[in-house]
């Protein structure tokens, strides 16, 4: 662990017009730290990741990205070809739909091999036992290699997303609601496989979820939003075993037990 | 000659030519970089070359000689068609010899016959963007193209390899041109590939649908996308020309009868023809058109 932070977000803020998207926010990443950000569905926490993941122009404020040279740079002050190579290389983006972080009509192997293409590999055979050795981590089997991802069920759909993101060895992910769609056993699953990974790769990421208990199996830290406000943060097993602010209590005590 | 006076020289309006030649002269300045421009109604439908036809058009002078192929051939419907065309609206000499030519405009092929400097050749280009078909979106694909992000390309052949155990795509295969633009060399088979490269001939490219007009000035590096354990290959034929005993060239197979019988001819007929007059024999050849020993 070093001891600067790997992004560093200052009074970041998104209006759509007059209306509030998300506010205000700060906070520091740090290297191999999980950040859960929680909330209802319109509490600008979408917003929040899509400003962070550059997909999206915040109103104000800043975000800086401590690059792997050390080099600090704004986000929003980067070139467009800095910020697309960045993303696909030192970052992820796992979509809530596969579909959309994933191409759709080429083999799952294509899919985990184009962004070594992208970084300019050109030897085929490394390409592909990279990609063999991807799937085998995320639980596809080999032979499912040429297979397009139209064929393969939702959580094999995300894993192979996870899988295309994670093949550069990047330092910070994204996550829009990585398990949503899925049914609770699968879910678990995918859960355990993305603890491991996020463990043994030292990744940092963002997780952006409604379902709490993602929240509490993957981050240390997490976030609750509301109304495009951090209403309160901390440590993820305080903030839910103690909430303090009265819609995290609210949230907190939601949860149907079963 | 009265039908001629009703159209102006080489049937475009002054303006659109000049309009036509600016987009050439940028794509030439720029190898390989798709220009957009204004492309017009053609008196004959998309597909059939109207990208060709307007550039053809742009650059033709009265003293230019014409030469059409489609598929390789002179004398297929397209080809006669367009060379009429151009007799008819800028009366200018047509010729079928590859060496005579100082304009050839193609479909699917580049003449056998070697190109020299001051020649032109003119390619009709169905979709003028290599990475249309991964990549649905113009919008991306022109920031593609503008940061040189071409790791896409590869994905395709990626895609080849792992479905066919070798690189299948044999036309319109992506070439990167002056190590900078990825290129789509319309649909001519990757044996013609290497003929780009370096060639003495300007080489002007146009696509009327899409509106696309792209070049690759005499001269240019002109290199063939392929993995490092998977090199780009041209075609290759186990059996010369039936006409004319050709090897190394491009063959077409032609079905004789409904009984499987086939043969692999030229498909540059210029050259076969050029070749039966010197007196080379293919297994098939015309008995009449053996020449008297």
């Amino acid at each position: 662990m070093t001891d600067e932070p790997l992004l560093r977000v200052t009074a970041l803020s998104k209006y759509y017009g007059s209306r509030i998207g998300c506010e205000d926010i700060s906070f520091d990443l740090w290297p191999g730290e999980v950040l859960a950000v929680v909330g209802e569905s319109g509490s600008g926490k979408t917003t929040l990741l899509n400003c962070l993941a550059t997909r999206l122009l915040p109103t104000s404020g800043t975000a800086s990205y401590r690059m792997r040279d050390n080099q600090w740079r704004d986000l929003y002050r980067m070139s467009e070809a800095e910020r697309r190579f960045l993303m696909r290389t030192d970052w992820g983006f796992v979509h809530q739909n596969p579909a959309d972080g994933l191409r759709m009509t080429v083999s799952a192997g294509a899919n985990v091999g184009e962004r070594l293409m992208a970084i300019g590999d050109r030897h085929y055979g490394n390409i592909r036992s990279t990609a063999v050795d991807w799937l085998g981590r995320v639980e596809i089997d080999e032979e499912r290699i040429d297979d397009e991802p139209r064929a393969f069920s939702g959580g094999m759909r995300q894993r192979l997303q996870i899988a295309r993101n994670l093949v550069t060895g990047p330092r910070l992910v994204f996550m829009d609601e990585p398990t949503g769609g899925l049914d609770v056993s699968v879910q678990a699953r995918l859960l355990d496989l993305l603890r491991g990974l996020v463990t043994d790769l030292g990744l940092a990421a963002i997780v952006v979820t409604h379902d709490l208990a993602v929240a509490r199996l993957l981050s240390q830290r997490m976030m609750v939003m509301k109304d495009g406000h951090v209403v309160e943060a901390g440590l993820t097993d305080r903030v839910l075993d103690d909430p303090r602010a009265p819609y995290t209590q609210l949230l907190v005590s939601s949860i149907l037990q079963v | 000659m009265s039908e001629i006076a009703t159209y102006n020289f080489a049937y475009l309006d002054e303006q659109t030519k000049r309009m036509i030649r600016r987009a050439i002269l940028k794509g030439i300045a720029i190898p390989g970089y798709q220009v957009p421009f204004a492309s017009r109604e053609m008196p004959m439908p998309y597909g059939w070359g109207t990208g060709g036809v307007q550039v053809t058009a742009a650059i033709i002078g009265p003293d230019d000689v014409l030469k059409v192929i489609d598929q390789g051939a002179d004398d297929t419907t397209n080809a006669v068609s367009i060379r009429a065309f151009f007799r008819k609206v800028a009366d200018v000499a047509v010729t079928t010899e590859t060496a005579k030519a100082t304009i050839i405009q193609t479909r699917h092929r580049i003449p056998e016959h070697p190109l020299t400097a001051g020649q032109t050749l003119v390619y009709q280009v169905p979709i003028p963007e290599p990475l249309r078909f991964l990549e649905p979106r113009e919008t991306e694909t022109r920031k593609m193209h503008a940061l040189e992000e071409y790791g896409l390309m590869h994905v395709k052949l990626y895609e080849d390899i792992a479905r066919h155990g070798r690189i299948a795509t044999t036309y319109a295969y992506p070439v990167k041109v002056e190590g900078r633009y990825v290129m789509d060399p319309s649909p001519t088979p990757k044996f013609d590939n290497p003929k780009m490269h370096m060639s003495p001939a300007l080489q002007l490219f146009g696509a009327g649908r899409e509106k696309r007009i792209y070049a690759v000035p005499p001269f240019t590096r002109v290199v063939s996308l392929d993995f490092e354990d998977h090199p780009f290959e041209i075609q290759t034929f186990d059996q010369p020309c039936a006409l004319c005993g050709a090897e190394q060239v491009y063959l077409d197979e032609v079905i004789l009868d409904d009984k499987g019988g086939h043969m692999f001819v030229c498909s540059d007929t210029d050259h076969c023809e050029k070749r039966q007059a010197c007196g080379h024999r293919g297994h098939l050849a015309p008995a009449a058109l053996e020449p008297a020993q």
